[in-house]
């Protein structure tokens, strides 16, 4: 113990110093912790892209399959499905896909795919993440009114998508459906998550 | 002997202390009536949801490949496991009618004004907490709508503004809901209920016995105080008290009991049969539907879109930013609540409908920790108050109730009258937020009547 009084400004000093010190240390040790709950090393290799063979899809058909643990759609749409595309631009939120993310640069055109026919979508509504019926067929049938072109109702808030999965104006989700990177191997065999690029 | 006991105890350990304290002379205002039962109903079924919880647990596997397995293995062939699943899950919900009665109670009564603004902060946090445990226990079952349900809140996070897809990737500690997923929700709702509720419910009681209880007059019992130092209105918690929750509880475990033996799916409202079909990541349920006592935040969610956001919230901002300018006197204060108004308005024209959602449903929580600060009456009590806020409580029962309803059906069909869903959530949406948002002017401007000296019956 020293005689002389205690020199106040010294001590705050010290005591901030301290705890500043104190707080980066906590920092660091949260840091591990935190990070421990990212997707570990496992849940990034299961990313590995998936290889489907659509040798018997059937135009109209659509085949589900699982990648990255997310229903990726193909559907081989048929000339009328493709044709209908091109006539209710002024229902779509972005008819020429001019939202970057959402499909590799290969995929942004009017029907939002490398071979015309063959559409690859990830099934996961654009709002908040259910996945959509599919109401491929047109008209009444489809329960969405006579007018309906075919596409994709999503049924928790009521999203809409045609069949190259671009959005309708108007609905909660706010972007198209995305288009996966893909690629095709052979004629028929399809890569799910790979391009030209490399894996995605 | 057992006075000796005592005092050796008490030389080491406040025990009596304690116990006079918080039940033997805390004095309680002795016209507590009906709506004072729930706090002590809540702590009930906390005590049932740990203990029912703890033997769940000792069956259930937290595995997408076991979970829905192992549920249904309680079910019928762990020995009574039925029963103790059905009490945790009737629990859950009994705990949301029982929080949600606390609550308003609070607002009936003004239990939340000065000084017992505290209370009612940590009695909210508590009120998240519970959320939370609820939101994080519905994915264990790994049902269809548990999957989905998840799928959907944690891609709230999404809407965030730059941090959101990272954020929602760390919550599920993957691309998609799975397995990682479903062990880290097992994990937190073994951790929140069990050890940051209690914790915050000691908090809460010990705020309480710091400032006493209020009471159906909204008056401090505090104030008239007789010659021993007692106050003249209250009556010892214990036995007084005790002996009348404990009729409490008897009611109320005959209604949990009707519902647990009788109904434990009760229709669809307490377990939902898109639950019994198991996770299934191709195939979203045809409507994901949450528990009822989430569907009043889940209506207002659903219920921004674009033309709502137009129509309704741009006007409705407007006026509440309008009215708050005009009303702050402070030049310097005016300028902050202009600037405010003019960010809200300029969001509302440049955010996306599904930002707005969410901000609108977190709002919509948040709000309630504001209530001290909004209510500006005079009065605490309704019995006081003028004809301005009974009606605004009574519209904000009203609204609380119909979308929460409207919360369980598609917005696009008609399940009241006249219009879809989705109108009739959009306007009640507005005035749910009206209640909170309008207060300080209301209740400034409502006529109060005088409050009595001391308790009346
Ligand atoms: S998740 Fe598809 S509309 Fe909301």
């Amino acid at each position: 113990m020293s005689e002389e009084a205690a020199d106040p400004g010294r001590r705050r000093f010290l005591t901030l110093a301290t705890t500043a010190v104190g707080a980066v240390g906590t920092v660091y040790a949260i840091t591990p912790f935190v990070k421990s709950m990212l997707p570990s090393a496992r849940a990034k290799a299961a990313g590995a892209p998936v290889e489907v063979d659509i040798s018997m899809l059937e135009p109209g058909q659509l085949l589900t399959v699982e990648w990255r643990g997310k229903p990726v759609w193909i559907l081989k749409r048929t000339p009328a499905m493709l044709e209908s595309l091109t006539k209710h631009d002024s229902l779509l939120a972005d008819p020429a896909s001019k939202v970057a993310d959402q499909q590799p640069a290969y995929a942004q055109n009017v029907a939002r795919s490398i071979k015309p026919d063959i559409l690859v979508l990830v099934g996961i509504c654009t709002h908040l993440g259910c996945s959509p019926d599919k109401r491929l067929d047109a008209g009444a049938v489809s329960g969405l009114g006579d007018d309906w072109p075919g596409g994709f109702f999503c049924p928790c808030h009521g999203s809409k998508f045609d069949l190259a999965g671009r959005v309708y104006k108007n609905v909660p989700a706010p972007t198209n459906l995305p288009v996966p990177p893909y690629m095709f191997a052979a004629d028929t065999r399809l890569v799910i998550g790979e391009d030209k690029k490399g894996a995605a | 002997m057992l006075t000796n006991l005592l005092a050796w105890i008490d030389e080491r350990f406040p025990l009596t202390k304690v116990w006079n304290e918080h039940l033997a002379e805390y004095y309680t205002p002795k016209n507590f009536n009906f709506w004072y039962f729930f706090g002590s109903l809540a702590m009930l079924v906390l005590v049932i949801q740990i203990l029912s919880g703890l033997f769940l647990a000792m069956h259930y596997k937290p595995d997408t490949g076991l979970a829905f397995a192992s549920v249904e293995y309680i079910m019928r062939d762990v020995e009574w496991g039925w029963l103790i699943r059905y009490m945790h899950s009737t629990g859950s919900s009994a705990f949301f009618i029982v929080v949600y009665l606390h609550m308003f109670r609070g607002l009936l009564y003004g239990s939340y004004r000065g000084p017992r603004e505290l209370i009612w902060l940590i009695g909210m946090v508590i009120f998240v907490a519970l959320m939370a445990t609820a939101f994080l226990g519905y994915l264990l079952p790994w049902g269809n709508m548990s999957y989905w349900g998840a799928q959907v809140i944690i891609s709230l996070f999404d809407a965030i503004p730059f941090v959101g897809p990272s954020l929602a990737e760390w919550l599920r500690g993957d691309f998609v809901v799975s397995d990682a997923t479903l062990n880290r929700f097992f994990a937190l709702h073994f951790f929140i209920p069990v050890i940051i509720l209690p914790a915050l419910v000691f908090v809460h009681i010990v705020a309480l016995h710091k400032v006493g209880s209020s009471n159906p007059d909204g008056i401090e019992i505090k104030k008239k105080k007789g010659p021993d130092g007692k106050p003249l209105d209250g009556i010892p918690f214990h036995p007084y008290f005790t002996v009348k929750d404990i009729a409490g509880v008897a009611v109320f475990l005959m209604f949990f009991s009707a519902v647990l033996f009788f109904a434990p799916e009760l229709g669809g409202w307490f377990l939902e049969p898109d639950n019994f079909v198991p996770a299934n990541i191709l195939q979203t349920p045809t409507e994901i539907v949450p528990l009822w006592y989430f569907t009043p935040f889940y209506s207002i969610l659903r219920a921004v879109t674009t033309d709502m956001m137009r129509f309704g919230l741009l006007p409705f901002m407007a006026v509440v930013g309008g009215l708050a300018i005009y009303s702050v006197r402070d030049m310097m204060m005016r300028a902050v609540v202009a600037g405010a108004t003019a960010a809200i308005l300029l969001g509302l024209f440049m955010m996306e409908a599904k930002i707005w959602g969410v901000i609108m449903m977190g709002l919509s929580i948040v709000l309630f920790f504001l209530l001290p600060w909004l209510d500006r009456s005079p009065v605490k009590s309704i019995r006081y108050r003028g004809w301005m806020y009974k009606t605004a409580l009574t519209l904000f029962s009203v609204s609380f109730v119909i979308l929460g309803y409207l919360g369980t059906k598609s917005p696009e069909a008609i399940s009241l009258f006249l219009m879809k869903n989705v109108y009739w959530v959009q306007i009640f949406t507005i005035v749910y937020f009206a209640f909170f948002l309008f207060m300080p002017w209301y209740t400034t401007l409502d006529k109060t009547k005088p409050v009595p000296e001391r308790v009346t019956p």
